[in-house]
């Protein structure tokens, strides 16, 4: 257990810095032209950073982590929920500006800014004094220390306020502050950067126009969370570096999850996350799902259980029952042997990964070009085509085949190319002969090259033959003639050599992308569970209150309760009979009817006893249960007290009446 | 639309999901392009179905007023057998339609069945012996109209298969609307024995507003409606809104006071409900028991950096605790009872700053103190927090303030949040910055555990809390007071009670006060009136108002059926 924590922190942690990774060549961009801005209005960039809210906060993190680096040490990150007005927004931004000028400063042992934040008036004044004060230090008393230690710094910095979520700023606020500094912008060197979830329109709409002009804007479109997505998708699921996998059906949820509901990077490797988790949790046998140099280590350290563990698994099972005899015995009962041949078919997988990924990519280069994608555009979607079932089976791939077959040359030959230049760049040794091939094919292409200027000639000669000949019965024989002949040799050698590459194509896709689920021993490195991973990402709280009101077999295996239909009987606790009978009614309900209603069915149910003695008694127990079932409803948020009448509840929910 | 969910909300949730991945669908056209077109074909599709649907409308109308034919005539029956033969054959004629052969008879059984309870609640006042007979039937009845709702719902669910679910729901219009004329009818109960003919007319009656409200709805809409789910929404929403327009409801008109029931007061109640066996205990001890299995496995993504929620259906506060007492002994965590009804976001993170951080000082505003604790949190890495809280969604902690806090201290890694909602939609208190700050895991325990502790704090309709406390509070110190001051607070009672149907009634005004009393005798000068109410006002007796004249008003803020009783009691003790 402890080792798999610890790969588990490994994989987020080369997440995360591959996350900011992927921020990074936009961010420079952004550092460029501030840079080049310094000397106007009030230099400001607008980031358009799409609708992903939940990713930002880490663009913006390294974005900051750039310009201290870069630029300026003076930045300052303001979110819209630390400001409410104006004064909260100079201090957050005093606060800020002074703490990173005293992380700069702590190395010279300077102590004289370091005053208590919170007693600093904030004013745009003590902000001016104290640049100015913190320019001049650094320009006059040790410009040889402070060079190497800022070299790329400028000579006055510029002081860089980011607002993270701009949308969510009250705009007086905005306004405020951007007339105020822009009256100071002489003596204080500020550049703004608004973050921007919607779209840059939302600037002039929150900002008039009399402020807008003393901004000086420029927009910045940040990559779109898709491109993130498959980035994400291609570094960590499309290489055979990670040990672990997805299931097809697991992937479908998360990308379900990504494109459905919040399109949120974050979120989908979160969930990724989770899949570690669970997995590793769950499975006994994800010990051996680790890098292919651990797996001789792990295989022999297996125990007796462990070792059963393989043998009950389904995918195993499948493997030995293929076997010999002699070798099944000997599988299922020798612990050692087992554990060679464990590690000799884990060996497989990964070499199938290392295949599957370059194939698959190769058919992606194909596939992508085609006409109405039928495939998909992205390879993610080629990608949960084939981890779900055979690809070649499906009617997608026919016609994807149908298609290929009508490709004009110069787009196969490029095709081609690709393919080679992944086949070449991945590192499986058995792609060789099959580099070897498409590049024949490739040799083939140009040589068809040379014959077809041939062929062009020949034709012409015919066509000039059609013209000798005017009369009417021989120009009707020679074009049936013709005709004919085209139909016999349909086939060029361009076409035939085009069918022996899609052919070949096809070939390669049904030895290598054989679906995971296939594999011996699969489940070591694959995670299946869609469901579980949905239940805990994606939850439906609703739905299961309302199968536990409407149905409370499904949680109470009990035979009282079950019922034919979908009905509810009369012995069920007191909430679902009270919340069936609450459908029942309209906008309002009287208390008292209701009250009837739940004592008649209840006594129903306990029929015999009821007529006891103590009548006054059951009584009053059933209105106590009454009360409390009505209260629990309450607090789940079916019904609320309602004023309109004496003794009545107001319904909150609608649909039963 | 996230609202009239509810009841049929494993559907409705479907169809939520549905319409915006049209949208998002749009958005991202370029990217799932294979999806958009197979959307595009089912749209086509159903398209092409409509137009047919659309030949095939007179057609159904035709059908429709033939139904309509035999739903009369199924009415006419009904009406006779009340006269006829008594309950008893109403039920058994219930019972032969049970099993429905064709859609259509389920859709008349659905109106049948509508009317039965309302039949049985409504003129029970004259007749309690005949109620007491009916008393097993009708809860046959009950279930029988559940059994079919059910049904119904099903049918819903398979909409594109058949073409019954919209008949179905217009039938159920038009019973709603019987139902109201029934209610009314019934009203008049005295007069149930009415010939056929009267009756046949009340529901053709009532059938021509069902029916000029499916007129006035276009009709290729409503022909759409029965294939394409979002039409349906439509439907729906049409629906609501006519259920809600209208702004007198049809109840019927019993209060709980007429009601022959002492009310309840809270130790009552518990110890009644403690005398009252809890049913399906075994089931859910194993339920319970299945969550309790998950502990372990809990404790292990909360050290991961994922929080966890629990919502269903039940009280998860034993289920919490015992996760407490089993797993956290021995590390620090916080208890947090939400439902608590004074808690508030600043009483939990002064708990966290003084109890856990050990730190003395306040603090000017809540955000202050966050990133106090977050500075204290990152600094020392060997601190660890475990915070459980009991309904994250109560009233107090549900305000977006309290959440975003909440939200922020769950984001440090070194806090583990463990929390249950249960409100329906508990879900919309959070936004996706919220959601990603949470960092949710979401795990399903329905415990059905009676909340025996959240509601304990809720003001029930049904307990009488303050009533009784009031009651005995004003005969209490009435008594310790002087014949003359006894008799000023009944002057105003009475006064009150005399207004108690002016609803905007401002309360007594001290002139007039002064001058009745003065006129019984009670008092000599105002000053001494003066006096005494200021006695009335220390012990919250009375209250008094200024009105936009600058008047003083006086006013007993006690419920009028309190003041009832108190007024009754004195005057046995007179």
């Amino acid at each position: 257990q402890q080792i798999q924590e610890d790969m588990n922190k490994q994989l987020l942690d080369s997440l995360v810095s591959f996350l900011s990774r992927s921020h990074s060549d936009f961010r420079e961009k952004t550092t460029e032209w501030t840079c080049e801005m310094k000397f106007r209005e009030i230099p400001t960039a607008a980031l358009v950073l799409g609708v992903n809210v939940t990713d930002h906060a880490l663009t913006f993190r390294g974005l900051s982590d750039v310009l201290q680096d870069n630029i300026t040490p003076y930045v300052a990150l303001l979110e819209a929920k630390d400001c409410p007005g104006i004064k909260n927004l100079m201090q957050k931004l005093m606060g800020q500006l002074m703490s990173c000028d005293v992380d700069v400063d702590s190395l010279e042992d300077e102590d004289g800014v370091q005053v208590s934040q919170n007693r600093i008036r904030c004013s745009m004044a003590s902000l001016i004094s104290w640049y100015e004060s913190v320019t001049k230090k650094t320009d006059s008393e040790t410009p040889s220390k402070k060079r190497n230690s800022s070299s790329r710094h400028w000579q006055s910095p510029p002081v860089v306020v980011i607002f993270k979520d701009m949308e969510s700023f009250t705009t007086k606020v905005l306004q405020d502050f951007i007339v105020i500094s822009s009256q100071h912008i002489h003596e204080l060197p500020l550049v703004l950067i608004f973050g921007i979830a919607t779209s840059p329109m939302i600037i002039h709409r929150l900002l008039p126009h009399s402020v807008s002009s003393l901004l000086c804007i420029e927009l910045f479109q940040s990559l779109s969370c898709k491109e993130h997505l498959s980035t994400i998708i291609d570094k960590l699921l499309l290489t055979s570096q990670f040990p672990f996998k997805l299931g097809g059906k697991v992937l479908q949820v998360l990308i379900n999850i990504f494109l459905y509901h919040d399109f949120s990077v974050q979120n989908f490797v979160k969930g990724f996350q989770l899949c570690i988790v669970e997995h590793f949790y769950s499975q006994p046998l994800s010990v051996l799902c680790c890098h292919l140099a651990d797996i001789k280590k792990r295989a022999y350290s297996l125990s007796h259980d462990q070792c059963e563990n393989i043998r009950r698994l389904p995918s195993f099972r499948r493997y030995v029952e293929k076997q010999e005899s002699g070798k099944q015995i000997e599988l299922l009962t020798n612990d050692s042997f087992l554990k060679e041949e464990t590690e000799k078919l884990l060996e497989d997988i990964h070499v199938y990964h290392e295949n599957y990924v370059s194939i698959l990519r190769c058919l992606h280069v194909f596939t992508s070009s085609l006409p109405k994608y039928p495939l998909g555009k992205q390879i993610r979607e080629l990608h949960c085509a084939c981890l779900e079932n055979r690809v070649w089976e499906t009617e997608e791939y026919e016609s994807c085949l149908q298609l290929a077959r009508m490709l004009n040359k110069t787009d196969l030959v490029t095709m081609l190319q690709q393919c080679v230049e992944i086949l070449m760049s991945s590192s499986g040794k058995k792609f060789d002969k099959t580099v070897g091939k498409l590049k024949g094919f490739l040799t083939q292409f140009q040589d068809l090259e040379a014959e077809a200027s041939q062929e062009r000639d020949v034709s012409i000669s015919s066509q000039k033959e059609l013209q000798r000949k005017t009369d009417l019965y021989h120009l009707q024989k020679t074009l049936l003639e013709l005709k004919e002949s085209r139909r016999s040799k349909k086939l060029t050698k361009f076409e035939m050599l085009r069918f022996e590459v899609v052919d070949y194509i096809d070939r390669l896709v049904r030895k290598y992308l054989v679906p995971a689920d296939d594999r011996t021993l699969h489940e070591i490195v694959y995670f299946n569970a869609a469901a579980v991973l949905r239940g805990h990402l994606n939850a439906a709280p609703r739905t299961a209150l309302h199968t536990a009101l409407n149905n409370p077999h499904w949680y109470l295996r009990n035979q009282a309760l079950k019922c034919d239909g979908g009905g509810i009987s009369n012995k069920a606790p007191d909430i679902c009979i009270v919340y069936k009978l609450h459908l029942e009614c309209g906008r309002l309900i009287n208390l008292v009817d209701w009250l009837e209603a739940f004592s008649t069915v209840v006594m129903a149910a306990e029929e015999p006893n009821a007529d006891a003695a103590s009548s006054d008694h059951v009584d009053d127990i059933i209105h106590a249960r009454f009360i409390r079932a009505v209260s629990e409803l309450e607090l789940l948020g079916f019904i609320k007290p309602s004023k309109q009448k004496t003794d009545h509840v107001a319904r909150l929910t609608w649909g039963g009446c | 639309m996230s609202r009239p969910e509810g009841t049929r909300g494993s559907r409705c949730c479907l169809q939520v999901k549905f319409v915006p991945d049209e949208d998002v669908l749009k958005h991202i056209a370029d990217d799932a392009g294979a999806k958009v077109r197979k959307d595009k074909a089912q749209l086509s599709a159903s398209v092409k179905r409509f137009v047919k649907k659309l030949e095939n409308i007179s057609d159904n109308e035709a059908q429709e007023i033939l139904e309509e034919k035999k739903y009369v005539a199924t009415l006419g029956i009904h009406a006779q057998d009340p006269m006829g033969n008594g309950s008893e054959i109403s039920g058994g004629e219930v019972y032969s339609f049970q099993t429905p052969k064709r859609s259509n008879k389920m859709a008349e059984l659905a109106s049948e069945l509508a009317q039965t309870p309302e039949k049985n609640v409504a003129p029970d006042h004259s007749k309690c012996p005949e109620k007491m007979a009916r008393i097993p039937q009708s809860s046959k009845e009950m279930f029988l109209l559940m059994h079919v709702f059910s049904l119904l719902f099903q049918h819903k669910k398979k909409e594109f298969v058949s073409t019954t679910p919209y008949r179905l729901r217009r039938r159920l219009a038009a019973p709603d609307s019987y139902l109201e004329s029934e209610s009314e009818y019934s009203a008049s109960c005295s007069e149930e024995e009415e010939d056929e003919e009267d009756q046949k007319e009340v529901s053709t009656d009532q059938k021509t507003p069902a029916k000029t409200k499916a007129a006035s709805t276009p009709p290729p809409r409503n022909s759409l409606a029965k294939k394409v789910k979002e039409q349906k929404m439509a439907n729906l929403v049409e629906e609501y809104f006519e259920a809600h327009s209208s702004s007198k409801v049809l109840t019927s008109d019993r209060t709980l006071q007429k009601f022959q029931k002492r009310r309840l007061n809270q130790q009552t109640l518990h110890d009644l409900l403690k005398s009252a066996p809890l049913a399906y205990a075994a089931e859910i001890r194993d339920l319970n028991q299945q969550h309790e299995s998950l502990f372990s496995k809990w404790m292990l993504q909360l050290h991961l950096g994922f929080n966890i929620v629990l919502y269903g259906l039940g009280s998860k506060r034993d289920l919490l605790e015992k996760f407490r007492t089993s797993l956290l002994q021995d590390s620090v965590h916080l208890v947090i009872n939400g439902y608590f009804p004074s808690i508030t976001v600043r009483s939990i993170l002064n708990s966290i700053t003084e109890e856990v951080l050990d730190h003395i000082g306040t603090f000017r505003s809540p955000l202050d103190q966050v990133e106090f604790i977050t500075k204290r949190f990152k600094e020392d890495s060997s601190l660890e927090l475990y915070v459980l809280i009991h309904n994250l969604d109560s009233q107090m902690l549900r305000g977006e303030r309290s959440q975003q806090i909440l939200a922020q201290l769950s984001s440090l890694p070194s806090i583990y949040l463990i929390a249950s909602i249960d409100h329906i939609n508990a879900p919309l208190m959070w936004d996706q910055a919220k959601l990603s700050l949470y960092n949710w895991l979401w795990y399903e325990t329905t415990t059905f555990n009676p909340y025996v502790e959240e509601t304990s704090y809720e003001n029930s309709l049904l307990v009488q809390q303050s009533g009784s406390l009031a009651l005995s509070s004003l005969v209490h110190v009435l008594h310790s007071l002087t014949l003359n001051a006894r008799g000023i607070f009944r002057l105003l009672a009475q006064h009150q009670l005399e207004k108690k149907d002016n609803p905007s009634y401002p309360g007594l005004s001290f002139q007039d006060f002064y001058q009745q009393c003065r006129e019984a005798f009670l008092v000599n000068s105002d000053l001494t009136l003066r006096a005494q109410l200021t006695e009335f006002r220390d012990h919250k007796l009375i209250r008094t108002k200024r009105g936009a004249d600058g008047v003083e008003y006086l006013l007993i803020p006690v419920d009028d059926s309190t003041l009832t009783n108190f007024l009754e009691k004195e005057d046995e003790d007179v």
